[in-house]
């Protein structure tokens, strides 16, 4: 017997477990006890489809590494190996590949949840901040992930992104070798990327989202209404407006799952490489130095950045327009970080706020959206003004913020969530 | 524990000091691990000069030589193409070729040891695509006053037939010059300084 029993008087089994490790606790915090408001909406689908790509990736990952040749000459041949010869080789590969875009659809929807319903307010800054450094993980991934079936556009993505760092100043060059690892995209690139692709980021990616949970059962989550839960408990000291995630969030999840999973085989099955937005064109050709192809594009979820990098044509202020391209690039994403302290509205859900937010988060969707498609097409000079206004709509809506927001004319906030008749 | 008669300034220090040696010892188990990715001595051996036979190159065209895993390109410039130059030089960066893009011997208002030969890097100084090579003009996708040259691709950066940059395009400098020598009238050593002109 141990000297103090568990608080859960579990017995048998369980209960030696209990009196050793916190297994009963753990369920209890974070799933059968874990209070989340019982007004969720469509929007609160998304964090549980991520974590379900996060599996998939994992777990079709570790099968294609048992497949795959990370090596400048074999790489191509093996993918080609993997999609002709190894038994259910391809569908494995089309889970991959298709998670990849599925993991960016998840994610974007996500995140834009949270800019809905304000999520990364106060208490949950760190929720936030932890999302964006899983966004950013997730990027680097996918990056490096591409690369490997040097294809086309795995060389030429690679050469782009890596020569991003070279606008550096005074240490540019030398960064740019030394993540090349050569003088040139090369066998010792795809190497490094591979360790980095199947072992480094994987292991940042969950420590973060085990992270990002963390801070979320801690504060607890936000909902569509934006106002908190805790403020009203009942005897027990349970929310009143909290259901428990366990049995009720894991029943709505499972719809959720289930409704995905047919749109994520029918892709698998019927257009794997989504008309070549997810697996472009070029990349059935293995990577040439020699020859750039003549339409270059990055896969879709990259797209927005890119036409970002490329609006950027003029010197400005004495810094070259490439190193303004770079630094505006890397802002779009390290801008993201800021933004529970750059919102100042009285209230957090978009159904409080005023008509100016409203309409500053639709002109930054539709510029969202039009530069995505921007970075798909070719650059003409027409196409480069309207990226060069996207471009400024997109910060704009971040700096303009602490302004707009603080003048808006807002709505007063219900004091529980409010929820339809008949739920 | 109770703190008491605990030398609070001694154990502050003492602590300081080890996090200090510690992160300093630290600092030093990283190297090799950073070290390790800088191209190998492998790496740094290959390399060699190219031999770059274009007796076969006709007028107007434009050969790819691979040299240190990057495109060189060769193109025959035809009497038009030369004249043409100048014609461009109000929309250019760096028309008189002012920054460090070439060895002395290709500083000149063409950019080559030989006016009907130019040889060139074809990366982008941008962010290092291979640039189409687009000869004919006038071009409907192009300047009103092109007359011809490459087109970037990627982000739409303009040369022209020197490799010289345009104004208003990402790319920030005109096309780099490897060093090169004639060994004879059809034979090109690209990664060679002529002999006479020392290292580059």
């Amino acid at each position: 017997m141990p000297i103090v029993p568990n608080p859960y008087k579990t017995t048998g089994f369980l209960g030696w477990i209990d009196d050793r490790f916190p297994l009963t606790k753990m369920w209890k915090d974070h799933v059968a006890e874990y209070y989340a408001p019982k007004n969720f909406n469509f929007w609160y689908f998304f964090g549980s489809l991520a974590l379900l790509v996060l599996v998939n990736q994992l777990l079709t990952g570790i099968w294609l590494a048992m497949f795959f040749k990370p090596d400048a000459a074999l790489a191509f041949e093996s993918v080609e190996y993997i999609m002709r010869d190894v038994e259910w080789g391809w569908l494995i590969r089309y889970m991959h590949s298709t998670g990849a875009s599925a993991f960016f659809v998840v994610v974007f929807l996500h995140m834009y949840r949270g800019l809905l319903y304000g999520s990364y307010r106060q208490p949950r800054e760190l929720i936030w901040i932890f999302g964006c450094l899983i966004f950013l993980v997730l990027m680097a991934e996918a990056f490096m992930g591409y690369v490997l079936p040097w294809g086309q556009m795995s060389y030429w993505g690679a050469q782009v992104i890596i020569s991003l760092f070279g606008a550096i100043p005074v240490v540019g060059e030398d960064l740019v070798t030394w993540i090349r690892g050569d003088f040139f995209i090369a066998d010792a690139t795809i190497n490094r990327f591979f360790s980095l692709h199947v072992v480094a980021l994987p292991f940042v990616l969950v420590g973060l989202v085990i992270a990002h949970l963390l801070a979320l059962h801690e504060v607890g989550s936000n909902n569509p209404d934006g106002v908190e839960i805790k403020k009203h408990k009942d005897e027990n000291g349970i929310p009143k407006d909290g259901i428990a995630f366990h049995p009720y969030y894991t029943v709505k999840d499972i719809f959720g799952t289930g409704v995905f999973l047919i749109l994520f085989a029918f892709v698998i099955f019927f257009i794997p490489d989504f008309g070549g937005y997810f697996l472009e064109k070029p990349n059935f050709e293995p990577a040439n130095p020699m020859v750039t192809p003549e339409h270059i594009a990055p896969v879709w979820y990259f797209t927005p950045q890119y036409a970002m990098l490329r609006a950027i044509t003029v010197d400005l202020f004495g810094v070259p327009a490439k190193l303004w391209g770079v630094i505006v690039l890397g802002g779009s994403v390290v801008i993201l970080f800021f933004l529970p302290w750059l919102d100042k509205s009285p209230v957090k859900s978009i159904r409080y706020k005023g008509p100016i937010f409203k309409i500053a988060l639709a002109l930054f969707t539709v510029s969202f959206v039009v530069l995505g498609y921007l970075g798909t097409q070719p650059p003409t000079p027409g196409k480069t003004l309207l990226a060069q206004i996207g471009t400024a709509i997109y910060f704009g809506f971040f700096f303009l913020m602490p302004f707009y927001t603080k003048i808006d004319k807002t709505k007063p906030e219900p004091d529980r969530v409010t929820m339809k008749e008949g739920h | 524990m109770s703190n008491e008669g605990v030398d609070v300034g001694k154990r502050r220090f003492l602590t300081a000091a080890t996090t200090v040696v510690g992160g300093v010892g630290a600092g030093f188990a990283a190297w090799p691990f950073l070290s390790s990715w800088q191209p190998s001595a492998r790496a740094k051996a290959a390399g060699a000069p190219v031999v770059a036979d274009i007796s076969e190159l006709e007028e107007g065209a434009l050969v790819i030589f691979e040299w240190r895993g990057k495109p060189v390109w060769v193109i025959r410039r035809s009497p038009e193409m030369v004249e043409n130059l100048p014609a461009v030089e109000g929309d250019l960066r760096d028309p008189q070729s002012e920054k460090d893009q070439q060895p002395e011997y290709a500083r000149n208002e063409v950019r080559s040891i030989r006016k009907d030969v130019m040889v060139m890097i074809g990366s982008c100084t941008h962010l290092g695509c291979s640039p189409s090579f687009r000869p004919d003009y006038p071009a409907e996708d192009m300047d009103p006053n092109w007359k011809g040259g490459f087109f970037c691709p990627c982000h739409g950066s303009k040369f022209d037939l020197a490799g010289r940059v345009y104004k208003g395009v990402p790319a920030p400098t005109n096309l780099v010059v490897p060093p090169y020598h004639f060994e004879s009238d059809n034979v090109i050593v690209i990664g060679e300084d002529p002999a006479n002109e020392g290292v580059a």
